[in-house]
């Protein structure tokens, strides 16, 4: 049986859909019943627009999707400052001082340029929501899914030990992290990395996973978004490539048939390729999840599309 | 039908023209006043492939031409066929250098640019306390804004550099994606406001004249600050901002100037984008942002707009696909099908950049048909400069 995963993690290179695959994760998670919470870490409100529905701010947690399932995605947009408020108020009971020291500039100071801090503020909120108990439920929320940094730096982002090394050798972040990172690298936690089938997502995806290995850290999948499945053959595909098939669609005129088998020639070489960078895929050992291509854009029932492939794919957790 | 087709390698179906102002280029790059361009946008939206492919077009057009990355992966290098790029300019080998151009190309960074920067302006004794702090050290290969304000100290080095030996003309800078790109602009003071800042100050003892009446709320603060961060850090930061302190000023200096200088009329912005949502509402948060700052700012790139020779709409092309479901026309069927797809994506593509357009009629545009494959050399780099130029 495989490990039930309470904490998902999304990345990949920008502009391969991470945060489409984090919200459609989110959905394909809130089966019947369950509640589950997806953040993003970037400022980007991402989450917001992508449900269409009115930014995030603060620390509020909103239900942002009913899924057809019958359950709820909440959305979070976690800001390093807030973090470190709730933090200070949490364990020092220091909201009066942690006012005092946003007057000073120490909290632009310690979530600026204190290096690592900012990361450890965040992913310490992650770990805040993953392990929050409410009464009757064993936790508030029964999946977590971050909206991680992208694949140069995530893992920089996670790798949160290595962020307090050159800050904190004792003390309480210290011990801050110490936690985050046993969450991070217990069986609960996977990270998923999506990527296109084009040669720098694949690339970014290859070393992504490479600076991972160390860390512990277990990786899920690897999704390949935007993925254009054909019913055809290596061969035949080949032939339209290299131009030698005579397309005779009846009703379309020669020059239309000739513009016809031109295009599908250039779509023919791109599944091609995308075939080949599937295989190069293939060596990583990762599980791959493949999710295909939407025309029409994106709203909230491709979304559920997602998030339906999604879930036919990843043997995610039982309600 | 469309006869437009004939005249080109590739083909384009006539778009819904938008009334917008067109992105002259090769005006740009024509202009022996402009020194400095420099392209911002999301990350995945060819950034540093458009930077490379408009440095190589200046280059071959004439210009002495250097373009910087500030990106951490190795794209330019890739993008230019050049195995390893470094913190020097290295030539790129075989361009067309007809016109008396010459191409240069550079990864920054970033560790090294501030290494260098403190051994320039500091004593030896002081330069080595310096890269021996455990902040410093951290605070110079982690910190993402460090990229921002070593990227200011590296346009400044060239640009000083090409005014004194008149190595280059012009020179092309590619962005950290995301957001964070525009830290750019507010590194001076940023950089200010934290290393110069009250804080900081505070943190410094012995406090003289009006901060010494602060020193009783100072020290609640800085045991506040010692809990959570733990002695230590506090140590190393002190002793960093003492052996630093001397270097703030050049600092700021450098980098206010690199900002008189985005800001003239010898540089000029373009924001990179593509036809996705996401990347145009990142676009428009860029245009926004550059407008607010009055930078000059010469208009949008779009990359890797669908087009098709064949206008065939989608919903005839799925019904002819249907016809042939159940004959041996398999392949007829696939090319149908991946037509009438690609018949949807570019309605959708061409849509979102209407609603663009709409939002923001004065910003100048040029687009670039996807590719059929991954720009990889640099006769494909050219192609890319060719149709960054090309007004159809």
């Amino acid at each position: 049986m495989s490990p039930r995963h309470t904490l998902h993690i999304v990345s990949g290179k920008g502009g391969t859909g991470k945060t489409t695959v984090a919200g459609a994760l989110g959905c394909a998670l809130a089966t019947s019943g369950r509640r589950v919470l997806v953040c993003e870490v970037e400022g980007r409100q991402g989450i917001s627009e992508l449900f269409d529905v009115p930014p995030l701010t603060g620390a509020e947690e909103r239900r942002i999707s009913r899924t057809p399932a019958g359950g709820a995605v909440y959305g979070l947009a976690i800001d390093a400052e807030d973090a470190l408020m709730e933090y200070l108020d949490t364990f020092y009971h220091l909201s009066l001082a942690g006012k005092a020291l946003d007057r000073f500039g120490a909290v632009d100071f310690a979530t600026s340029i204190a290096p690592g801090l900012r990361d450890v503020l965040l992913t310490g909120k992650v770990y805040e929501a993953v392990r929050r108990k409410i009464k009757n439920r064993p936790n508030a929320y029964d999946a977590v899914v971050l909206d991680a940094p992208p694949t140069g730096r995530i893992a920089q982002f996670l790798n949160v030990h290595a962020a307090v090394a050159g800050l904190a050798k004792v003390g309480p972040i210290r011990n801050q992290a110490d936690s985050i990172m046993r969450l991070l690298r217990s069986a609960t936690t996977t990270v998923h990395v999506v990527t296109l089938l084009e040669d720098m997502p694949v690339t970014e995806t290859e070393e992504a996973v490479a600076a991972l290995r160390p860390t512990q850290i277990r990786i899920g999948t690897v999704i390949e978004n935007m993925v254009t499945p054909t019913p055809l053959s290596q061969d035949q595909l080949q032939a339209a490539a290299t131009g030698s098939v005579i397309l005779k669609v009846p009703g379309l005129t020669m020059k239309q048939n000739q513009a016809l088998a031109k295009e599908f020639g250039i779509e023919a070489g791109r599944t091609l390729q995308e075939q080949q960078r599937h295989d190069r895929l293939t060596a990583l050992a990762v599980p791959l999840v493949q999710i295909s291509l939407d025309h029409g854009g994106i709203d909230e029932g491709a979304i559920f599309a997602i998030a339906e492939q999604l879930t036919d794919q990843m043997n995610l957790e039982a309600a | 039908m469309t006869d437009s087709g004939q005249r080109k390698a590739l083909p384009e179906l006539p778009q819904a023209r938008l009334a917008v102002p067109f992105l002259d280029i090769d005006k740009i790059i024509g202009d022996r006043d402009t020194k400095i361009i420099i392209c911002c946008g999301s990350g995945g939206v060819g950034k540093t492939t458009t930077s490379a492919a408009i440095a190589l077009r200046a280059a071959e057009a004439g210009r002495k031409v250097v373009v910087l990355t500030i990106d951490p992966a190795r794209r330019l290098a890739q993008s230019l066929g050049v195995g390893e790029l470094d913190n020097t300019p290295r030539p790129v080998p075989v361009i067309d250098s007809a016109a008396g151009g010459s191409l240069d190309a550079m990864m920054l960074d970033m560790k090294g640019t501030f290494d260098d920067v403190v051994i320039a302006h500091s004593t030896p004794e002081k330069a080595e306390a310096i890269l021996q702090n455990q902040f410093y050290v951290a605070l110079s290969s982690e910190f993402s804004g460090t990229q921002e304000y070593m990227a200011m100290e590296k346009l400044g080095q060239l640009h000083s550099e090409a005014e004194a030996h008149g190595t280059w003309d012009l020179i092309v800078v590619d962005t950290p994606p995301a957001r964070s790109a525009l830290d750019f602009l507010d590194a001076p003071e940023h950089l200010s406001s934290l290393l110069d800042g009250r804080f900081l100050r505070l943190l410094m003892p012995p406090a003289r004249g009006p901060l010494r009446l602060m020193s009783a709320g100072f020290s609640m603060m800085s045991a506040v600050i010692t809990k959570i961060l733990g002695a230590q850090i506090i140590n190393d930061v002190k002793t960093f901002v003492r052996a630093f302190e001397a270097l703030f000023g050049g600092f700021r200096q450098r980098a206010t100037a690199t900002f008189q200088l985005l800001s003239s009329r010898h540089s000029t912005f373009l924001v990179v984008a593509t036809p996705q949502h996401d990347a145009l509402r990142e676009a428009a948060y860029f245009v926004d942002r550059l407008t607010e700052e009055a930078m000059p700012i010469s208009g949008m790139v779009i990359n890797r707009v669908h087009t098709s020779a064949l206008a065939l709409s989608p919903e005839r092309a799925l019904a002819v696909a249907e016809d042939l479901a159940d004959t041996s026309a398999v392949v007829e069927v696939e090319a149908l099908r991946r037509h009438a797809n690609l018949m949807r994506l570019i309605a959708t593509e061409s849509r979102q950049i209407e609603r663009f357009a709409s939002a923001r009629p004065t910003v100048a545009q040029t687009q670039v048909q996807s590719l059929p494959t991954d720009v990889t050399d640099l006769a494909a780099l050219r192609r890319v400069g060719y149709l960054l130029a090309d007004k159809d």
